[in-house]
Parts: structure tokens; C-alpha cells; sequence
């Protein structure tokens, strides 16, 4: 369907910016008979001229705020770098009390920080494909409205909310599971004994499912966003050539869709990295480095930042938290930049 | 195996909008019909019921009866992605999956059936591209996406996708409307070759296609907008065309013809 659409609307396009473009060769012609029309003209142009300075300069204020978070960062980040008595990035140490003797390094945040966000899109995003296969291609439409709407109001959950019910109700509930997957697969080494018991519930795994939760709205809103769009000319292509409902799914909506649920699923990563509060609640805090298992707990980048807030009395201690910040800034930075990349190529050239 | 299809009292609705009223035809095997008529008389929707793709869409409904070989298709225990795989379809707008390979395309119903033997597979692959009029002009990129090609390249495309399969009967709906005119040749000349082994029913705003490539023609039309479009008269073509029996097809035609 969108196909003959698409060129039409193209062509429209260049002809009308063909047309504008005409009009300051036109305007100081030999002769304008009325004067309304090349003040006419001239309105037009300023209102022209006025859009693209407003939508040119927002997108430099957006551009000019993340550089200079970027600077700001990085400016207070590296005395308290030069100062780190130990590696940045592969100690596994946190000492920022003492400005004299600074030693922090991102390793263990790093892993906690990955782990826990692994776990959620290890188990969100086959959930979301789902959800989202369900209310695009399967649900009768009185159905498929309101439960959209539910799977966005998990979006309005505070996040604090969240981490108190993963604290607080999770945990418990899902402590024998963790105590058997310990038990039985143990000699995998994510599944391995961590720095806190199995059964404790204050791990990444349970973390982990809490973030799934947090980042299901988001995966699945982008998919089934994309999915809707298939074009029904594949869909019914494919009908009429005798595939089922799943065949469908499979031949026409899955490959038009499959980046946008890939671009959604990294969005969703990228609001994984950066929880805070949820993980500060769930985690316990242990002086024991992890195990590399997902039955670790510890601090990821931005709950460490969290907890930290109370060392925020001289600025080489700081520094050593913004340095984190940083590094967490960037990740995310560019997981959504790529999610977004991912996401607008997706269906491009397959119309 | 090309079938006849017996049409009793077909009325087609969407939601609560009567589109097509009483229709009754015949269509004998491997013989081709058209269906002509102004714009919104219902030929597609009449023609989308014949391989149960009009109930499709949401709220679509189909009273009446549409015999293959007797049998009829929309019985209870008749499965919908079984009459589909025996009436095959093209469509006004060329739809190839643009993602898959052009070879795949051709196959892509047979692989639905489970066929998964590669020589055969090419053998019928190269086959339909044949009989589509379409091989020797991608036999070297076959597995480029069927996106790639032209609009009237992907339709023939199209129709080798559906013949593939070697349905019983086939359905076109204005397959000709986006092509230029010797694409629209090369596609008469296909209907005409796969008459041999196939019931085919083709929608047409063309007139001078339907005299040329149909053995009978059927005449839709519309009392007035808002009403459910009719059958006005189903003939040989060449009686149709020439000495019509009701004063509507006359009207239609002459004004075409004029
Ligand atoms: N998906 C749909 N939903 C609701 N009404 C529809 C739908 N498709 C077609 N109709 C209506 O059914 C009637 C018949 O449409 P149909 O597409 O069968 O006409 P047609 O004879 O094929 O016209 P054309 O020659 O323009 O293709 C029209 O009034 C149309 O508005
Ligand atoms: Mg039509």
C-alpha cells in the first residue's frame, strides 16, 4: 500500500520546495503590478526563515546541552582521575572517603550494572515480542485496547514503587527458585554462589526481573508500533497464498518489524543502565566483591552514585563519582543512539 | 488441477454496509472470465470472496454459496488456508515479500506446504518465472530481494508466486492497472497460456483486455451509491461486447467505446 504512496508524496515534496525556492528569483522581477504580493512573498519567507531558526536552534540547544554535561563531567571527573591511586576501569576497589588516597575503580559497578540489565532483556523481550505479536495480529480489538493500556501503565509505576515491591514481595517469592537454580546449575558460573546467599533475594536476579518489569512498557510500545504498521498488501500476500495466522507472522510481520523490536529492545536497555532507585532498594550493600554469578548484589553505577551522596564533601571524592557518572552517561548515550538507529531503519527499503 | 466454480446467492457485506447483492455465476474450468463495471460496484469484493479473503477484514461478511467442483467452500469444516492454497490470487498492487529473494518469493507458498527439496524447489522456481514471462530477465539475480525490481517486473513476479503452487483456480484482480503496455501484453499472453491448466477469473477496467483475453464476461453495476452492487448480466464475451441484453451493460459499454 505505501509503496506508490511514498514516491507521490516525494515528488509533492521537492515540488513544493521547488516552488518556494522560485520565489525570491520571481519577487525582484521586472514588474509587480500589486503591492500586496511581494510583501505577500516577504511574509511568507519570514515565517519561512523564522521556523527554520526555531527548529535549527532547538536542535543546537539540545546538541549544546549534552556537550556540555559531557564537558562538565569530564572536567570534574579527571583531578579525582590523575589523583585514583588504582586502574579506572579494571580495579575492583572503592575507597573516595580520604581524598588523599583515592582508589576506585569501575569494574564491579560495571558488572553489576551489566548483569542486572542483561537479565532484564533476557526475560522483557521475548515477553514484549509476545505482547506485542497479541495485540497486533491476534487480539479482537475490544481486547487488545485495554490491555495496551495496561502494559503502558506499568510505565507510570515510580520507580520507587518498584523497588519496594521487588524488595518486599519479589524477593521472597522467588527465593526458593533462586536457592534451586543455585543448587542444580550451580556449576554454571552465573549461576555459581555469589557474594550474598542465593536465598537473601537482594541479587541481581531478582533486580534483574524487577527491571524487566520496569522496561516491558518500552519494548513492547516501539514493537507493537511497528508491527501495526506492516502493510496489509504482505499481509495479505501472504493470506492468500495459504499461511496461517503464525505463518504470517513469520513470512511479513516479523522481518518488517524485527529492527524496530530490536531498536526498542536497546531503548529499553538503555533505561535499564541508568535505574537508580529501584536497584539502590533491592540490592543489598556487601563489602565482598561479586563472584561474577547473578546471585552477586553489590551497587551499579547509578546506585553507587546514590548511596555516595553522603561523601559528597570535598571534590576529589566527588570527582570519583562523576567519573562514574560519565562512564555510565556515555554507555547509555550510546545504546540510545543506537536503539534509534536500529529503530528508523527499520522497514526501510522493504516497502 | 483447473475446477469450475458455481456462485449461488452470494451477499457480501462490510459491517453494516451491503456491498454486493444476489449474486449467481458460473465459471466452467479452464476457461477465463471477467468481471467488468464502474469503480465500487464490488468486482474485488466479489472476487476476494471467491478464495475466502474477503472475511479478511475486520467485521466482513459472506452469505451464500461458492462451489468448487461442487464442493462447497465455505462449509463449516472447510478450512480457509486450504481453499487459499488451492485458489491462488494477484493483486491490483504488485505485493512480493520485498525482504525475500526473488527465488523465494516463487517458493515462498510451496515452503508453506513443507517442501523443502532444494532441486525441486529451483525446478519450479525457474518453471514459474517462465511461464511469468520473467525469467530470463532475473535468472542471474535470484537471489536478490523481489523489492528490487520494477512494479511490473514484482507483478509478474507476483504471478508466478501464485501459479507456483498450481492452484485450481486463479484470481486477478486489475493485474494490469500499474503496467505499462507491453508489460500488459506479456501478461495477456500469460493468461492465455495458463488457461490451459487453470480456471481464471480476472477483474478489468480494460475493456479491449476483457474482449481480448476472456471467454465470457460479467457486468457489474450500481443502482446508485450507497445501494449493494449487482450482477447485471454474465455472457459469451463476444456476444456481451457486440449485442448485450440489458440496457445498462449497453450504456457502459458504448460510453467506453463511444
Ligand atoms: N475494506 C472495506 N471496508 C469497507 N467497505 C469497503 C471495503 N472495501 C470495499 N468497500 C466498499 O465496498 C464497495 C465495493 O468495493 P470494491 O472494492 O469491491 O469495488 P470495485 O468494483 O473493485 O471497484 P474498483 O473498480 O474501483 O476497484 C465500495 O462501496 C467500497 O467502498
Ligand atoms: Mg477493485
Amino acid at each position: 500500500m505505501t509503496d506508490s504512496t511514498k514516491p507521490e508524496q516525494r515528488s509533492e515534496g521537492t515540488g513544493t520546495a521547488g516552488a518556494l525556492r522560485g520565489v525570491p528569483e520571481e519577487a525582484p522581477g521586472p514588474e509587480n503590478p500589486t503591492p500586496e504580493s511581494p510583501s505577500d512573498k516577504s511574509v511568507v519567507r519570514l515565517g519561512d526563515r523564522i521556523f527554520r531558526s526555531v527548529a535549527t536552534g532547538s536542535g543546537i540547544f539540545v546538541i549544546a546541552t549534552i556537550a556540555a554535561i559531557g564537558i562538565f563531567l569530564l572536567i570534574r571527573a579527571i583531578p579525582s582521575l590523575q589523583a585514583n591511586e588504582v586502574s579506572f576501569l579494571f580495579s575492583r576497589e572503592w575507597q573516595t572517603g580520604d581524598p588523599s588516597n583515592l582508589r576506585f575503580g569501575i569494574l564491579d559497578l560495571a558488572w553489576i550494572t551489566v548483569a542486572s540489565s542483561l537479565v532484564a532483556l533476557i526475560l522483557a523481550m521475548p515477553i514484549a515480542c509476545g505482547i506485542a505479536l497479541f495485540l497486533t495480529q491476534y487480539a479482537p480489538r475490544v481486547l487488545a485496547r485495554p490491555f495496551a493500556y495496561l502494559v503502558d501503565l506499568l510505565a507510570a509505576v515510580p520507580s520507587v514503587v518498584y523497588g519496594l515491591w521487588g524488595a518486599l514481595v519479589l524477593a521472597p517469592v522467588i527465593s526458593p527458585f533462586a536457592v534451586w537454580l543455585n543448587n542444580n546449575l550451580g556449576w554454571i558460573p552465573i549461576f555459581a554462589d555469589g557474594n550474598v546467599p542465593a536465598g537473601s533475594g537482594a541479587n541481581v536476579f531478582t533486580a534483574g526481573i524487577v527491571l524487566a518489569v520496569m522496561i516491558l512498557p518500552i519494548i513492547t510500545g516501539v514493537t507493537r508500533e511497528v508491527f501495526a504498521r506492516t502493510p496489509t498488501a504482505h499481509i495479505e500476500g501472504a493470506l492468500a497464498l495459504g499461511a496461517t495466522k503464525w505463518e504470517v507472522v513469520r513470512t511479513t510481520v516479523w522481518p518488517f518489524g524485527r529492527n524496530g523490536f530490536i531498536g526498542g529492545s536497546m531503548l529499553g536497555l538503555g533505561r535499564a543502565l541508568g535505574e537508580t532507585v529501584a536497584l539502590t532498594i533491592i540490592l543489598s550493600y556487601t563489602y565482598t566483591p561479586p563472584n561474577y554469578s547473578i546471585f552477586d548484589a553489590g551497587a551499579t553505577f547509578a546506585s553507587r552514585i546514590a548511596l555516595g551522596s553522603a561523601e559528597f564533601n570535598n571534590n576529589l571524592s566527588v570527582g570519583a563519582y562523576i567519573a562514574a557518572g560519565l562512564v555510565l552517561f556515555i554507555v547509555t548515550f550510546a545504546v540510545n543512539a543506537l536503539a534509534r538507529w536500529i529503530e528508523s531503519s527499520s522497514g526501510k527499503g522493504k516497502e | 488441477m483447473a475446477k469450475r466454480l458455481d456462485i449461488k446467492d452470494l451477499n457480501l457485506h462490510y459491517g453494516k454496509f451491503h456491498a454486493v447483492e444476489d449474486v449467481t455465476l458460473q465459471v466452467q474450468a479452464r476457461s477465463v472470465t471477467s468481471f467488468i463495471g464502474p469503480s465500487g460496484c464490488g468486482k474485488s469484493t466479489v472476487l476476494r470472496a471467491l478464495n475466502r479473503m474477503h472475511e479478511v477484514i475486520a467485521g466482513a461478511r459472506v452469505d451464500g454459496k461458492v462451489l468448487l467442483d461442487g464442493e462447497d467452500i465455505y462449509a463449516p469444516s472447510v478450512d480457509p488456508v486450504q481453499v487459499r492454497r488451492t485458489i491462488g490470487m494477484v493483486f491490483q498492487r504488485a505485493n512480493p515479500f520485498p525482504t525475500m529473494s526473488i527465488r523465494d518469493n516463487v517458493v515462498a507458498g510451496l515452503k508453506l506446504t513443507g517442501e523443502k527439496n532444494k532441486k525441486k524447489l529451483d525446478e519450479i522456481t525457474e518453471r514459474s518465472l517462465r511461464s511469468a514471462n520473467l525469467w530470463e530477465e532475473v535468472k542471474d539475480r535470484l537471489h536478490k530481494p523481489g523489492g528490487s525490481l520494477s512494479g511490473g517486473q514484482q507483478q509478474r513476479l507476483c504471478i508466478a508466486r501464485a501459479t507456483a503452487v498450481q492452484p485450481d483456480v486463479l484470481l486477478m484482480d486489475e493485474p494490469c492497472s500499474a503496467l505499462d503496455p507491453i508489460s500488459t501484453l506479456a501478461i495477456e499472453d500469460l493468461i492465455a497460456e495458463l488457461k490451459k491448466d487453470y480456471t481464471i477469473v480476472i477483474v478489468t477496467h480494460n475493456m479491449q483486455q476483457a474482449a481480448r483475453v476472456s471467454d465470457q464476461t460479467a457486468f457489474f453495476n450500481l443502482r446508485a451509491v450507497g445501494e449493494p452492487g449487482q450482477l447485471v448480466e454474465i455472457e459469451e464475451t463476444g456476444k456481451l461486447f457486440s449485442n448485450p441484453n440489458q440496457k445498462a451493460t449497453e450504456d457502459y459499454i458504448s460510453g467506453r467505446f463511444g
